[in-house]
């Protein structure tokens, strides 16, 4: 159980992992997640369904090496399990006939938003995709994209491969042409969800983020991914992890992911230092 | 001739200063001297009350008095007819508000310590027994093994599938393998236990202590399949359907944690209990950076509630080296819901009591952690409908409380996730499952459900008790229906 079927690196330190989980396959629905552990000593992580395939039995993971934890993934290879994976886990994404609807991603935001895109063009949704990266090599699965939308929208801080500039602001200019936009849905860091939900704000677009706050044991027992929506406390495992982003206190959410910074760092040094170092720190 | 009464013998354990700096068992345990003593102070009483007192209705002058002739292992399984799990319930049960409490040789001397007794029985057993040695207790238990009916009755052959691998779940699948039946757990953290596992911390019950508990219910044939959540990964009603299953039964507890829902409340260094505890507890982060999970704690700690599970908070709080730490609790020491002897360990320790206290908001320290925790001083009014007096704030009184880490130890409720994926399941205006007979049967047919969830947050050993009722109940039923 929970072995890796395939892995293949997408772009520098970014990986997409086809992982064994037949129980977890034949219930996933686009917005959900799994839990995953890596080994005995482990911590529990929430890592969204990027595809699932009841018939194979498979889920797909796409997997960014920021810390201590995912790059234990990053080192594992097709062959080796998982100890343990939970799911599918969070409430499904609504997903509704609206007309036209925006999904927009940065970074590896693309996967998670992947599942939702093509159910969206599949119940008839007209479905424009902005996928935004800091250069052109961190684009990732460009191709699954383009199937997924009816029209997709690179854009790269750098300039170097389409649009010039944040996702925001490829958004802003569909605004401005006048395109009828219906919805947006926004997954990715939380700073660019902020900036997607002030933009659409002032267009009086409803807008979709999915959230990514700490969890433990995502199952509701712990309200540590707990956030603000609307003044209201919901657990992001449970209620969520997608809300309605006019009504998300992001600052608060920062503020809560950034809580175990140290510990994180501290976990990732020790880590590294028993790997002899990693390319990226070179003094 | 009346008899001469030794006095009772009362458990060693590590002195506080020793222990609120580890995580090792604080109480140590009897040795085999002490507990033949302790057994022969049991007068044998013809009435045994003290079996009354027990919600599994242990034979308990039974198993004392092989304890006395120094017969542990034929006391351990005179104790395992009706308690699958003696290791635990001597350490954690509340024996003196059952079993103890109406002890005869208590009205006039004190009561025979039972729960003592119990657990030397069960660790004796485990530490003398060939297999004896922990294993790592994981997914996917042991082929069913055929199992033959404890009394001799033809039982249908059944599958029965259990939700939730703590005390309820845990005694319900070992008393329906027992009986012959196939049992299937399923649980949806990685590890087995339920609050055994991820709430009660490793200085009041070891984990190893867990894990062969949890084993000798495998070697009975249960298989335990982690990491499924039914209401998710499966969905009880298709189990039933399908035929999988003749029968289930619900054990999943009271793990919702509650808040306090006062401003400040998400700032960081909040936690609720159940995160702190599952953190350190089912995750060892007081083993960090070896175990990969994160736990930070301030120097000034204040933990919310003064249930046992506050008791836990505070004391763990402390082993993870906060300087102070302090219970605020709105009502005053008599309506404490803790085990008396879990607050005088704490109060050893050095927890300090702040009590018709209760916070009002928590304040930022600026950079989005807390800083400072604003409380008001309560007094005590007519009494409530749970029978103790009601808690009312005392104008003008507010004070404010350095502190840099709050735990809200408040209660639990329960999950609501099962409930929302199983149609037809009726609950109560709490979300608790409504059972509709002493067994605990539910709305759906073949449906039993027992323990926490069924009465709200309680204890370990009336989990069982439910557990064990509900197994008796699936039994008649599947036979009336073979």
């Amino acid at each position: 159980m929970f072995r890796i079927m395939e892995k293949r690196l997408l772009a520098p330190a970014v990986h997409q992992l086809v992982v064994e989980a037949p129980l977890v396959a034949r219930r996933a629905r686009p917005g959900n997640f799994v839990i995953v552990r890596t080994n005995e000593t482990g911590e529990r992580i929430p890592l969204t369904i990027a595809d699932y395939d009841p018939e194979t039995g498979t889920v797909m993971l796409v997997v960014q090496e920021v810390g201590k934890s995912t790059m234990d993934i990053g080192m594992m290879e097709a062959g080796d399990s998982f100890t343990d994976v939970a799911g599918p886990l969070g409430q499904a994404t609504p997903i509704k006939k609206v007309g036209t609807i925006v999904g927009v991603a940065g970074g590896i935001g693309v996967a998670p938003l992947l599942p939702q895109i093509k159910l969206h063009k599949e119940i008839g949704n007209h479905v424009i995709t902005i996928v935004g990266a800091r250069t052109r090599d961190l684009l990732i699965l460009k191709d699954e994209t383009e199937q997924a939308s009816h029209e997709v929208i690179f854009a790269t801080d750098d300039g170097s491969f389409g649009y010039h500039g944040f996702v925001t602001g490829a958004l802003e200019e569909l605004i401005k042409q006048g395109r009828q936009i219906d919805e947006v849905t926004a997954i990715g860091p939380v700073r660019m969800m902020q900036a997607t939900c002030n933009l659409t704000r002032k267009h009086n677009i409803p807008t979709l983020v999915s959230l990514n706050a700490v969890m433990v044991d995502g199952t509701g027992m712990c309200g540590c991914c707990r956030v603000t929506v609307g003044g209201e406390t919901k657990f992001s495992c449970v209620d969520g992890p997608d809300f309605d982003g006019h009504k998300v206190d992001f600052d608060e959410l920062a503020s809560r992911q950034a809580f175990f910074r140290d510990e994180e760092n501290l976990a990732r040094e020790l880590a590294e230092q028993k790997r002899g170092g990693c390319k990226c720190h070179e003094k | 001739m009346p008899r001469e009464i030794v006095d009772r013998v009362e458990m060693p354990k590590q002195s506080p200063e020793d222990r609120r700096s580890n995580f090792r068992e604080v109480a140590l345990g009897l040795d085999s001297e002490l507990a033949v003593r302790e057994a022969k102070r049991c007068i044998q009483c013809k009435t045994k009350p003290c079996t009354k007192g027990c919600p599994v209705e242990v034979e308990i002058p039974e198993f004392i008095a092989l304890m006395a002739q120094g017969k542990f292992r034929e006391a351990d399984a005179k104790i395992k007819e009706k308690n699958s799990l003696p290791a635990i319930c001597g350490r954690v049960c509340p024996q003196e508000s059952q079993c103890e409490s109406l002890c005869t040789l208590g009205k006039k001397f004190k009561p025979v310590a039972v729960g003592s007794l119990e657990r030397f029985a069960a660790d004796w057993t485990r530490e003398n027994s060939p297999e004896s040695g922990c294993e790592k207790t994981n997914t996917d238990g042991p082929a069913l093994s055929l199992c033959t009916a404890a009394d001799g009755i033809e039982r249908p052959s059944a599958r029965i599938a259990v939700i939730g691998s703590g005390p309820a779940g845990l005694t319900c699948a070992a008393e329906l393998a027992l009986m012959g039946y196939g049992v299937d757990i399923f649980e949806s953290l990685h590890e087995t236990g339920g609050v055994l596992r991820y709430g009660i911390p490793e200085f009041r019950l070891p984990k190893t202590i867990v894990n062969q508990e949890v084993d000798y219910v495998r070697s009975l044939g249960v298989r335990i399949f982690t990491n499924v959540l039914v209401g998710t990964t499966l969905d009880l009603n298709e189990m039933l359907a399908k035929g999988e299953y003749q029968a289930a039964f619900i054990g999943t507890g009271a793990g919702l944690p509650y808040f306090l829902e006062i401003p400040g409340e998400n700032l960081n260094g909040v936690y609720s209990a159940n995160e702190f505890l599952t953190r350190v507890n089912l995750m060892k982060a007081y083993r960090f950076p070896e175990y990969d999970t994160p736990v930070k704690i301030g120097k000034r700690v204040t933990v919310v509630g003064a249930g046992n599970v506050a008791m836990d908070a505070a004391r763990t709080s402390l082993r993870l080296g906060a300087d102070d730490v302090k219970i605020v609790y709105r009502r005053s020491r008599t309506e404490m819901p803790a085990r008396l002897e879990e607050i005088e360990n704490a109060e050893e320790e050095g927890v300090q009591m702040f009590l018709l206290t209760n916070p009002v908001r928590i304040v930022s320290d600026g950079k989005g952690g807390v800083g400072a925790m604003e409380c008001i001083k309560m007094e005590l009014g007519e009494p409530d409908a749970s029978g103790r007096r009601r808690p009312v704030p005392v104008p003008g009184s507010e004070f404010t409380m350095d502190v840099d880490t709050v735990i809200v130890a408040v209660g639990q409720g329960p999950n609501p996730l099962l409930a929302r994926a199983t149609q037809g399941l009726a609950l109560n205006r709490k979300g608790n499952i409504e059972v509709r007979d002493e067994y605990g049967a539910t709305s759906i047919p073949g449906v039993w459900a027992g323990g926490d969830i069924v009465t709200g947050a309680a204890t370990v050993i009336s989990a069982m008790g439910a557990g064990k009722r509900a197994a008796r109940g699936i039994d008649i039923w599947l036979r009336s229906q073979s």
